[in-house]
C-alpha cells in the first residue's frame, strides 16, 4: 500500500470516530469546548503512536515466536494501561507544562478503545513497523480533526434552541451523524 | 463521559432488582455507556444481539469473579487486577465464538477483544460488585447485561429494518427493492441513537409526571 493512499484513507476515507467508531466516549463526553478538544486529541495521539509501537514490538518478538497470539487481548490492554502510567510519570517530571495541559487527559486513555483499537488493527492488517506507525499518526490526526471540528459544532449548539426531548446527548449525536455524512464524501478519494 | 450522563449512579441499598438495567438504569439509552459497540456493531438485528450477549456472559462472570476476590486484591492495584480478569474473560469467550459461532465472529471483528474497553464491565466492577454479595453482583450483572442486549437489538432492529427492510435476515419488502441505505452506514448509527434516546428520555419523563 503507497504512503499516499494509507494517509488519506486514515485520517478521512476510514476516519476513526466517524466510519470505525472507535473513541466515541472522549468524542462525546470531552468534547464541549474547541481547545479542550484538542489537548485530548493530542494525549490521544502521543499514546496512541506509543503503544502501537510497543504492541507491535511485543506481538513480533515475543507473542508470534512463542505461540502465545491468544494472549493478545490480555497483553495489549496491560501494556496500554503500564504505558499510559509511565507517560504521566515522565512526563510530569520532564515536562511540567505539557504535563498541565495534558495531564488530566491521561488517565481517561487507558480505557480509550481507540488506543486498543488501532493497535489490534495495526496487526491484524499485517503493517510492518513503519507503515504501522504512519497508520496511527494519521488515524489519530484524523480523530483530532474530528475532535475539533465537532467541538466547534457543540459551541455554536449551545446558543440553539433545542426541543426538550432532544436536549444533550441526542442532538449531540444527530449532529456527529451529519458530521458523519460529511465525511462518507470522502469515500470515493482512494 | 460524565456530563453527558443524566441521572447518575446513584448509591442505594443494593437490592435484587432486574429490571433496574433493562429500564430505569439503562446502561445505553439513559446512562450512555459503552457507545462504541453500540454503534458499530448494530448495523443488523442479529449483531446486536450477538454483541449485546457476549458482553452479557463477560459481564456476569466479572462481577461474580471480582465479588468473590474483593477482599483480596489490594486496593491500590484493583483497576489493573480487574481489567485483567476482564481480558481473560473476554480471551475465553473470543476462543469459544471462534471454535463454535465463527459467522458471528467474523462480522463482530475487532469489536469481541474491545469488550475489555467497554466501560460498562469496568464500571459495574467498580460501582457494584466491589461492593456487594456475589449473588446480588450476579443479578446486577444479569440485569446491566439484559439492558445493554436489549438496547443494542432495538438499535439494530430500527436500522436494519429501515436500511434493508427486513428484521433477523427476514425480508419483508420485494426482493428487488432496497431499503433506505444511509441507516446500515455509519451516519445511521449515530442518527438513530440519536433520536432512540430522546425517546426513551421524553417516555421517561412522561412517567414520572404520570405518577405524580
Amino acid at each position: 500500500m503507497d504512503v499516499l493512499s494509507l494517509t488519506v484513507g486514515a485520517m478521512l476515507v476510514n476516519n476513526i470516530v466517524l466510519v470505525q467508531f472507535l473513541g466515541i466516549c472522549p468524542f462525546l463526553g470531552v468534547s464541549k469546548r474547541v481547545d479542550t478538544a484538542f489537548g485530548m486529541g493530542a494525549a490521544v495521539m502521543f499514546v496512541m503512536i506509543l503503544s502501537t509501537i510497543a504492541t507491535y514490538l511485543i506481538q513480533v518478538g515475543v507473542l508470534i515466536p512463542f505461540g502465545l497470539e491468544y494472549l493478545q487481548t490480555i497483553i495489549f490492554i496491560l501494556l496500554i494501561a503500564g504505558l499510559v502510567q509511565v507517560v504521566e510519570t515522565v512526563l510530569k517530571k520532564i515536562s511540567p507544562s505539557l504535563y498541565q495541559s495534558l495531564g488530566i487527559y491521561l488517565p481517561l486513555i487507558t480505557t480509550n478503545c481507540a488506543i486498543l483499537g488501532v493497535a489490534l488493527l495495526v496487526v491484524r492488517s499485517g503493517f510492518g513497523l513503519v507503515e504501522g506507525v504512519l497508520f496511527s499518526l494519521f488515524t489519530s490526526a484524523g480523530f483530532i480533526l474530528a475532535m475539533v471540528i465537532f467541538a466547534g459544532l457543540r459551541e455554536r449548539l449551545e446558543f440553539s434552541d433545542v426541543p426538550d426531548s432532544m436536549k444533550g446527548a441526542p442532538i449531540s449525536l444527530v449532529t456527529a451523524g451529519l458530521l458523519a455524512l460529511a465525511f462518507m464524501g470522502f469515500a470515493g478519494i482512494v | 463521559m460524565s456530563e453527558l450522563t443524566t441521572p447518575g449512579l446513584a448509591k442505594k441499598k443494593p437490592s435484587i432488582d432486574l429490571l433496574k438495567g433493562i429500564l430505569r438504569e439503562n446502561p445505553v439509552f439513559t446512562l450512555l455507556l459503552g457507545m462504541c459497540p453500540t454503534l458499530a456493531v448494530t448495523s443488523s438485528a442479529m449483531n446486536g444481539l450477538g454483541m449485546g450477549l457476549s458482553a452479557l456472559v463477560v459481564l456476569m462472570a466479572s462481577n461474580v469473579t471480582i465479588s468473590l476476590l474483593k477482599n483480596l486484591i489490594p486496593d491500590q492495584v484493583r483497576i489493573p487486577a480487574y481489567i485483567v480478569l476482564i481480558a481473560s474473560f473476554v480471551t475465553i469467550l473470543e476462543m469459544l465464538m471462534k471454535a463454535f459461532l465463527p459467522d458471528l465472529y467474523e462480522s463482530l471483528g475487532i469489536f469481541i477483544p474491545l469488550i475489555v474497553v467497554n466501560c460498562i464491565i469496568l464500571g459495574r466492577a467498580e460501582a457494584f460488585a466491589a461492593k456487594n454479595t456475589p449473588f446480588a453482583s450476579l443479578i446486577d450483572g444479569l440485569s446491566m447485561g439484559l439492558g445493554f442486549a436489549a438496547a443494542l437489538t432495538l438499535l439494530g432492529s430500527v436500522r436494519e429494518i429501515l436500511g434493508e427492510g427486513s428484521l433477523f435476515g427476514y425480508k419483508f419488502i420485494e426482493e428487488e427493492a432496497s431499503g433506505i441505505l444511509i441507516f446500515i452506514l455509519p451516519p445511521g448509527a449515530f442518527i438513530t441513537l440519536g433520536f432512540l434516546i430522546a425517546l426513551v428520555s421524553h417516555l421517561q419523563k412522561k412517567i414520572i409526571r404520570a405518577r405524580r
